[in-house]
């Protein structure tokens, strides 16, 4: 097996591609980084001008609303130049291939590619295809890694629990086709959570799951008992009903976050959720707005998080 | 043309040979093993010093991509390609475009592999129409024009009962239907073998159970309607075991592997190489080593290179996107040598299993060195070593888990019916 190509030779970061991986002082001097970008964010003027003159690519080969913006935000106010393109619209219909639109784009002196496609592999794939001096950031490959949301999770973690080794942490829902929930794992073991567990029917749950270092769970009650953090992960629309799944209703009564099955959790539990959510399905509105709910400040964080890590491989 | 192949270690596993021994060709076939004829002379001499000489290598899946894919590859090309690889007689699966479905197009394939005068290519002729799984060919005809079998390749047949029609059809007439257990519904989508890897990468897989749920069937129905059935490419440690039951059972069965499965895991994607993106799968370490075990102890009959060439577009994509399939001809005997080597399979006992073995399920007589033989022959050196690198490689797929790999053993001369079609 070739060598860890999010690394450079000296062992910093060139790419972020996914946690899996990934030492965690890297981990660390990336949550401490976006701390200092917190007050940028909320200084009159939102703008620092580490990445003047750069030019970044967002790729989005997938629709993305949210993660598109935070990331064209975050570029922003580090004062790059942000170009929005979503391919699916364009090139990919008339038949150019994925390294094609990349080398073009490369022709255009792009310095960063944020990238999000539906393939698992995607940026691992484009990231080892670049010039030297771009930098790749996975924005989400298929069911594979979602980094900067895995890292923005911790980060949230971190600022309502201050520590890492003494947590439980539950995340429930479809851990299979979630990138999210793989890369949360990834963020979790390897920053010394000691218990991660993920709750969900069998259906919904990769095979091999337990190997990546998680207790499995299928109750809810069960699952959620004195946790001090509950993720809860996005239930897509065309899972809900066939055969992973006979309806939603039936999820939501054994799987939906509501206040009672919070009460399993340790009084002081926080409430995640990596949005969009559907209310009434994964999570009832009273979770979701309630008092132990910080799915808006995830947001807020997703920011400074992407902030940091565009700034850190623009320096390496 | 009267050849004398001299100095060589003559290893032939139908005779139980294993000495060292000048082999004389004349009229393009053995002469002699030995002793020279009376009166022989050599219009051409090959030493054969430090080298071994064996029955020309027999390939039970080789996709020469044509008619339909020769972007990818031509038959030319994928000729060269096997003789450099020491390969005299190959079965090309029916996966073409269109597949091998008509005595026309396996006339025209036979006619254009003839006049290369190069490896004798034998066609396994579809199944069923199109591949679809849905109405039987001409099998009858499809004989007559070449066929020596008749296969799905990697097109399932979802409906049962056409599975059964078309075996008790072939058995009518005594063909063996050639089958690569799969389950298309389980199968589904899946591109990883559904264990640690696939769930870490987060890659679509394909369990265990898309082979022997498949399996199970084909076995129940070869005891039910007598057919004769050879099992292609089996890569899940239970399917071995399957296999083993039914043999000691009596099953009119026969099956092979292909070289990737032999020595590879699904660790070795690694970070999404493309490469690493076969049919079947690439299983779990458990698989692979039953499957070593299993190629030693006979369950498994044959090695055979599963030849895909692939063009650079179809594995310059995403893992998942990309083209599945491996170049193999110019691998299939270092591989075996490599897997002889690491298992103490004695030589005659590996090299059996790329040629006698192959050719008896082929129903050839081909794969030795009897006297009166054509003479279909490979001399390679056993110790030589050599790089994997695209430009190593004949073939116009260059798509190979090996890139980048040290070999040992290289082909230095194969000859098909007495001529000489490659030296290296």
């Amino acid at each position: 097996m070739s060598p860890n190509p999010q690394l450079n030779k000296d062992g910093g970061l060139r790419h972020l591609l996914t946690i899996d991986g990934l030492p965690r002082a890297i981990l660390t001097h990336i949550l401490d980084t976006a701390e200092s970008f917190i007050t940028v964010s909320e200084q009159e003027v939102k703008k620092v001008p580490l990445l003047r003159g750069k030019a970044i690519f967002n790729l989005f080969f997938e629709p993305s609303t949210r993660t598109r913006t935070t990331f064209e935000i975050a570029a922003k106010r580090l004062s790059a130049d942000v170009i929005n393109l979503n391919i699916n619209a364009s090139s990919q219909s008339k038949g150019e291939t994925l390294l094609d639109t990349v080398d073009n784009l490369s022709a255009m002196q792009a310095d960063m590619f944020v990238v999000r496609h539906a393939q698992s592999g995607a940026a691992h794939m484009i990231a080892r295809h670049v010039a030297p001096h771009i930098h790749v950031v996975n924005a989400g490959d298929g069911r594979h890694a979602h980094p900067t949301q895995g890292l923005l999770d911790v980060f949230t973690i971190r600022k309502y629990k201050g520590e890492f080794h003494n947590l439980r942490v539950a995340i429930v829902g479809d851990v299979l086709h979630s990138r999210v929930a793989r890369s949360q794992i990834h963020a979790l073991t390897t920053l010394g959570v000691p218990e991660v567990r993920v709750i969900a029917p069998k259906t919904l749950l990769p095979t091999a799951v337990e190997q990546m270092g998680v207790q499995v769970y299928h109750d809810m009650g069960q699952g959620l008992k004195d946790v001090d953090v509950v993720i809860m992960l996005r239930l897509q629309n065309e899972r809900m009903r066939g055969a992973l799944l006979p309806s939603a209703q039936e999820y939501f009564k054994y799987y939906g976050l509501t206040p009672d099955k919070l009460a399993h959790a340790h009084p002081d539990a926080i409430v995640m959720h990596p949005g969009p959510m559907n209310r009434g399905v994964e999570i009832d509105s009273a979770v979701a707005d309630g008092k132990q709910s910080v799915i808006l400040p995830q947001v807020t964080y997703g920011i400074a998080v992407r902030m940091a890590v565009m700034s850190i491989l623009a320096g390496n | 043309m009267k050849i004398q192949i001299k100095n060589g270690r003559v290893i032939d596993p139908k005779h139980g040979l294993d000495t060292h021994a000048d082999v004389y060709i004349a009229a393009g076939k053995i002469a002699a093993i030995g002793d020279a004829p009376k009166g022989f002379q050599a219009n051409r001499v090959i030493d054969a010093s430090g080298c071994i000489v064996c029955p020309g290598l027999v390939d039970l899946a080789a996709r020469l991509r044509e008619p339909g894919f020769e972007y990818k590859a031509t038959l030319e090309s994928e000729m060269d390609a096997a003789c450099a690889g020491g390969i005299t007689s190959l079965a090309c699966p029916p996966d073409t475009d269109p597949p091998l479905d008509e005595p026309g197009l396996v006339e025209m394939l036979k006619f254009r592999a003839q006049n290369l005068n190069q490896a004798h290519v034998y066609p396994i002729g579809a199944l069923t129409q199109k591949l679809e799984g849905a109405r039987l060919t001409e099998m009858a005809e499809l004989r007559d024009a070449g066929c020596v079998g008749f296969s799905q390749a990697d097109a399932a047949i979802t409906d049962t009962q056409v599975l059964v029609r078309a075996l008790e059809y072939a058995a009518t007439f005594g063909f063996t239907v050639w089958l690569r257990p799969q389950d298309a519904y389980l199968a589904k989508g899946g591109v990883a073998h559904d264990g640690f890897v696939a769930t870490r990468l987060g890659l679509p897989a394909i369990p265990a159970s898309a082979e022997t749920v498949a399996l199970a069937t084909i076995l129940l129905l070869v005891k039910e309607t007598g057919a004769s059935v050879h099992l292609c490419r089996l890569s899940a440690a239970e399917s071995l075991a399957m296999v083993r039951r039914a043999k000691s059972d009596g099953l009119k069965v026969s099956c092979d592997v292909g070289i990737n499965h032999l020595h590879l895991t699904e660790m070795d994607i690694g970070y999404f190489d493309p490469n690493y993106h076969l049919i079947p799968p690439l299983r779990g370490l458990r698989d692979r080593d039953a499957i070593r075990a299993a190629l030693a102890d006979g369950t498994v009959d044959a090695l055979c290179s599963d030849h895909t060439p692939v063009d650079e577009d179809g594995k310059q994509m995403p893992f998942g996107e990309s083209e599945p399939g491996a170049t193999g001809l110019e691998l299939l005997l270092p591989l075996t040598l490599k897997w002889a080597r690491e298992h103490h399979v004695a030589l005659p006992d590996a090299l059996a299993r790329i040629t006698l073995h192959p050719a008896q399920i082929l129903g050839l007589n081909a794969g030795h060195l009897g006297v009166g033989q054509a003479a279909d022959v490979c001399v390679f050196n056993p110790e030589t070593q050599w790089i994997v690198a695209a430009s190593a490689l004949k073939s116009q797929g260059k798509n190979t888990p090996f890139l980048g790999y040290e070999m040992q053993g290289k082909v230095r001369a194969t000859l098909v019916d007495g001529h000489v079609v490659f030296e290296g």
